[in-house]
């Protein structure tokens, strides 16, 4: 039972941050309909930027040291997000189906070892900064634990999707972006600037991974140019198992494969969890393509 | 003695919400053309999806009853199947040829079953058999045959993207009938097509019933197209049949004129 | 200010000046954290290290690039960047060969301009793109001729450029044919043209996915492992020689393509390719974990070379019951007869691949694939099962890598599941989609350039990553259909016209009807 609860909270966790990024896929798709294979690596450079920021702040005060490194790294991956787009997708609105998505693996390994070339190849490690937290129960020699930074990671992503729905449900931009998603053309005949709803759709998923990105570096510790690559996937079934285009799909696709994941990992093995997530893609998208929230699409003749 | 060859019984088909076609019932008879017409939006082109396996109906029987006896319910059938078994051929709105394709492999392609078989799917074609070679002859002929009736033999080796647009009309048309269809369902064929080439396209689909016995069904806004050529006429407003009969018959309909009211008057 | 400045240029001044200062911020943006700084590993952890200069250089790159950029779109202005696109790209030149320069000037040293070699290439790349648009946006301005006739001129050029690519490929297949011979042949450059003819039936074999079906497979080495692994392990349990077990692995991988193929055949594109991405992955992780089959990451050693067609063996010594290789023909003993035959074997299998491919693009099957690359919904409404039509192409496509996995498994006597990694796919993607989907020649050129530039600039083998990735971004936004996408059709009815009979026209220029 404790050791459930335990796993049941790592994976709250791990959710939180998976589903951060598999929004930045999900409104990507619903607006464009493309997938952005590259969004695993913005999220890679947030993390990155995140531990170059900790090293550069490591002498302020521990508050001030994450809010300016929230900040900045949101600020800089939104920087790569945007410049993504417009560099490798923009300039393919036109071409064939296929093009955009290999246009976007291409940018993906372009990404890793660009940051590989820039930083090296080892793991860049610092050193913890949120230690501590409570205990939740005791079970026989079986501890549950529960740290300060999980509550802290799990918290912000809540805040973050609360403000984001309502940022989209209420403001204006918000209101273009899902016109935009809905019907391209006719939002561009009723004034809406499209290529700069599109980019802003980049730049607020960018950001969105970027806070997933520093959560991550405190999480773990330890961040290397290939995790997201890993990250990106099972973060991209997130968003397809939750349904994809569908925002609280995103989140619930999160948290639903953190936790697959951290239970497989307790229970079975963790060598195999990664296969875990890939099945649970490939079958996702045989059997139920829309997702648990999405609703089914209509082949247009 | 007229045959029926598809009979529609209360076809329905609703999105959601939306009911874009709505109990709508009629006949094709074997040999005929028949023109569905009815203002935008009406439902036509859903009646077709429905018809040839791209949409699953909500409500309704589709039987084809062909002149050897065979039967289909189209209801039930994929879109493969509706043209390959049931011999259900069609056109799309938004002409979907093979751009990079030559006219003459389109209409290769059309005939890919007949050819598939001949070649002991593939087997006889890599070995350079004589029977595959003979086939894909046949086929050839066949397909210079109609092109020679769609005046296309000219531009047999273009890629099919390059042709003009009034040639890229006649021939997805050619294209549907290599497949050898006893139903050849049209939708909209003189989109875009000037006077002139509506003429054509009215010879073309004269030729076509006389020459074959094919049965049309045909979704046309051009009137002066509808009118001259077809036998029997189902107008569909709001995805409902509001009339059905002879050119004439269809024209003195007062629902009709009321639901065509606004714009010309049908000629 | 900005009056004199739209004077100078040409341009809205301010709005100018907005787009140069947003491009410096984007670009101070990309470069902070990443390249500014560059953490070093220390011993109480991570320290930083700027790099300020190259930061400032290349924000000024930038802001200079997007500069012309703006430039060209001005009319008036692109001889400006032509001058500047050209300066740019001699001092960069210049700058990359700083040494050879300073040699050639007798100098100690050349000062150097960019602060790395890398940013000294960029720039000139950068500025000679520059001036080559601006030079063929000026001459197609002032050029006498009309848009229709540009276009018959790039047609008739178009034309000659493929006679002399098929006069190319007819050298190349020589070249390849003699390669052991030439005098410059060596272990080294044998190595190397075996690998390149492997990637180049790699290629072949995905391009049957990939060019002529239209359907992105992400996943495909998972099939070039399950060859490689079914010979492997086919020779260590059960001893079974290569011969008996090549057809048995491209069975092996058939069967996986059409049961991995069978579920996924009727997912849209990218989730199509996603999907198989997936089995890909799926795929490595089990060789990886799988250790009491497959031996994990330390891979399956000792995998025996094939024989000489049963006759002799490719070893020092003959077993077996057969004699060695050199004995049978009374030969020398030389390591170099081993490293030929295998070569001779993939050019073999390659050219059956060849062979193959073109034949069976012009059957029925083949024209099917095709048809369904150009419009699927429209093969079904012609009575084409999408489904099989799909699975003929995933179990033949997966079939030939397994075949190339048998081979590599062989040649190399050493398989693990690092060779099988997405990368793989992704490289083998590549050669297809850059050499031109449904292109043999094409593809066959991408091989040789994906896979012997990177052997012939060594000492730059860690940038090969980095140049791959910008490189498949360029070459969709430069050229989506692959650098030879010309499709020549399987069939002329001008060919079949018998004397007498209407034959069709010679196209003349694109679009244009005397109807």
């Amino acid at each position: 039972m404790a050791y459930l609860l335990q796993q049941l909270i790592n994976g709250l966790t791990l959710g939180s941050i998976y589903g951060l990024i598999a929004i930045g896929y999900t409104m990507v798709y619903g607006i464009i309909g493309m997938i952005n294979f590259a969004h695993g690596e913005i999220y890679m450079i947030g993390a990155f930027v995140a531990v170059i920021a900790f090293t550069a702040f490591s002498n302020l005060p521990l508050v001030v040291a994450i809010m300016l490194v929230l900040l900045f790294s949101m600020v800089i991956t939104a920087a790569y997000g945007w410049t993504v787009e417009r560099v490798a997708y923009r300039p393919l609105r036109g071409s064939f189906r296929l093009a955009p998505l290999i246009s976007a693996i291409g940018m993906s390994i372009f990404l890793q070892n660009y940051v590989q070339l820039l930083q090296g190849a080892r793991n860049k490690p610092v050193p913890p900064m949120i230690q501590g937290g409570f205990t939740v129960m005791q079970d026989g020699t079986f501890t549950v634990q529960l740290s300060y930074l999980q509550i802290m990671i799990v918290v912000t992503t809540l805040v973050l999707m609360a403000g984001f729905t309502h940022f989209i449900n209420t403001t204006s931009l918000g209101r273009q972006q899902r016109a935009c998603e809905q019907d391209k053309t006719m939002a561009a005949l009723l004034g809406v600037n499209v290529d700069r709803t599109v980019s802003l759709t980049f730049v607020l998923g960018a950001g969105l991974a970027a806070v997933a990105g520093v959560m991550v570096t405190l999480y773990y510790g330890v961040v290397d140019f290939y995790l997201g690559f890993l990250a990106g996937l099972k973060a991209f079934t997130a968003a397809v198992l939750g349904g994809i285009g569908s925002l609280p799909g995103a989140m619930l696709g999160g948290i639903l494969i953190g936790l697959i994941e951290a239970l497989w990992a307790g229970y079975f093995s963790s060598e195999w969890k990664d296969v875990a997530a890939f099945s649970i893609l490939v079958l996702v998208l045989i059997f139920r393509p829309q997702g648990l929230l999405g609703r089914p699409e209509v082949e247009k003749v | 003695m007229k045959r029926a060859l598809l009979t529609v019984e209360h076809l329905t088909m609703r999105f959601g919400g939306l009911t874009a076609v709505d109990d709508v019932s009629f006949t094709a008879w074997d040999g005929e053309i028949t023109a569905i017409i009815g203002p935008n939006g009406a439902g036509k082109t859903t009646v077709f999806n429905c018809l040839t396996g791209f949409y699953q109906p909500t409500v309704g029987r589709l039987l084809l009853e062909r002149a050897d006896g065979e039967h289909f319910l189209l209801e039930r059938l994929e879109a493969y199947r509706i043209g390959r078994d049931a011999k259900v051929a069609r056109t799309f709105q938004n002409i979907r040829l093979f751009p990079r394709m030559t006219v003459l492999e389109n209409l290769l392609v059309a005939q890919h079953n007949s050819l598939m078989r001949a070649s002991w799917y593939s087997v006889a074609g890599l070995l350079g058999l004589a029977n595959y070679r003979h086939a894909e002859d046949a086929a050839i002929e066949k397909a210079r045959h109609y092109m020679e009736l769609a005046n296309l033999v000219e531009v047999a080796d273009w890629q099919a993207g390059n042709l003009p647009y009034g040639a890229q009309r006649r021939l997805e048309i050619i294209r549907a009938m290599c497949s050898d269809p006893v139903l050849l369902c049209l939708d909209e064929p003189a989109a875009g097509l000037n006077p002139r080439e509506s003429a054509e396209l009215n010879d073309l689909l004269l030729l076509l019933r006389a020459e074959k016995g094919v049965g049309i069904l045909l979704i046309e806004h051009d009137m002066s197209v509808v009118m001259r050529i077809s036998d029997h006429i189902v107008v569909l407003d709001y995805g409902k049949k509001i009339s059905d009969g002879t050119a004439e018959e269809v024209q003195n309909d007062p629902r009709v004129i009321a639901a065509y009211l606004g714009e010309e008057e049908v000629a | 200010m900005s009056r004199s400045i739209a004077a100078i240029t040409g341009t809205a001044g301010d709005s100018l000046l907005k787009e140069l200062g947003f491009t410096a911020l984007i670009g101070l943006a990309l470069t902070i954290p990443l390249i500014s700084f560059e953490t070093i590993d220390d011993v109480g952890g991570l320290q930083l290290q700027g790099r300020w200069a190259a930061t400032a250089f290349i924000v000024v790159a930038l802001v200079l690039g997007r500069l012309g950029i703006i430039l060209l779109r001005t009319p008036g202005r692109e001889v400006w960047v032509a001058n500047g696109g050209a300066i740019a790209a001699i001092i960069g030149l210049l700058d990359l060969f700083r040494d050879t320069v300073a040699g050639f000037l007798g100098l100690e040293r050349w000062p150097a301009i960019s602060p790395s070699y890398t940013l000294a290439f960029l720039i000139g790349v950068g500025g000679a793109v520059l001036a080559i648009r601006a030079v063929v946006q000026i001459s197609r301005r002032n050029s006498p001729m009309t848009k229709a006739e540009r276009d018959a001129r790039a047609e008739s050029i178009g034309e000659q450029v493929r006679k002399l690519v098929r006069v190319f490929a007819a050298v190349a297949v020589l070249f390849a044919l003699t390669l052991p011979f030439m005098p410059f042949s060596n272990r080294y450059v044998m190595d190397v043209g075996t690998l390149i003819v492997t990637y180049v039936m790699l290629g072949w074999g995905l391009n049957i996915i990939v060019g002529y079906a239209g359907l992105l497979d992400l996943g495909f080495v998972a099939f070039y492992a399950v060859g490689a692994y079914s010979y492997a392990l086919g020779a260590q349990y059960l001893g079974v020689s290569f011969w008996l077990a090549l057809p048995f692995a491209g069975l092996l991988a058939a069967s996986f393509g059409l049961i991995l193929g069978f579920p996924v055949l009727r997912l849209r594109g990218d989730y199509f390719a996603i999907v198989t991405l997936g089995f890909g992955e799926i795929i490595r992780i089990i060789l990886i974990n799988w250790y009491d089959v497959t031996n994990g990451p330390d891979g399956i050693s000792g995998i025996p070379r094939p024989d000489f067609f049963g006759l002799a063996t490719m070893t020092r010594r003959g077993h077996d019951g057969l004699p060695a290789f050199h004995e049978y023909f009374g030969l020398e003993y030389s390591s170099e007869h081993r490293v030929i035959f295998l070569y001779y074997l993939i050019v073999v299998m390659a050219a059956l691949v060849a062979v193959f491919t073109m034949r069976i693009r012009k059957l029925p099957i083949g024209r099917a694939w095709e048809a369904l690359r150009e419009d699927d919904i429209a093969c079904a409404s012609l009575g084409i099962n999408r489904t099989t039509v799909k699975l003929a192409a995933f179990g033949i496509s997966a079939s030939l890598g397994g075949f190339a996995g048998a081979f590599f498994a062989t040649r190399q006597g050493f398989i693990s599941p690092e060779s099988f990694t997405f990368i793989e796919s992704a490289i083998i993607l590549a050669i297809v989609v850059m050499g031109g989907m449904g292109s043999l020649v094409g593809i066959a050129f991408a091989a040789v350039l994906l896979i012997g530039l990177p052997e012939v600039f060594r000492d730059l083998a860690e940038y090969r990553m980095v140049a791959f990735g910008a490189g498949l971004v360029m070459i969709m936004i430069w050229r989506p259909r692959g650098l030879l996408s010309h499709r020549e059709p399987s069939v002329l009815l001008a060919d079949r016209s018998p004397p007498g009979r209407p034959a069709p026209r010679e196209a003349v220029a694109a679009g244009e009807v005397a109807e």
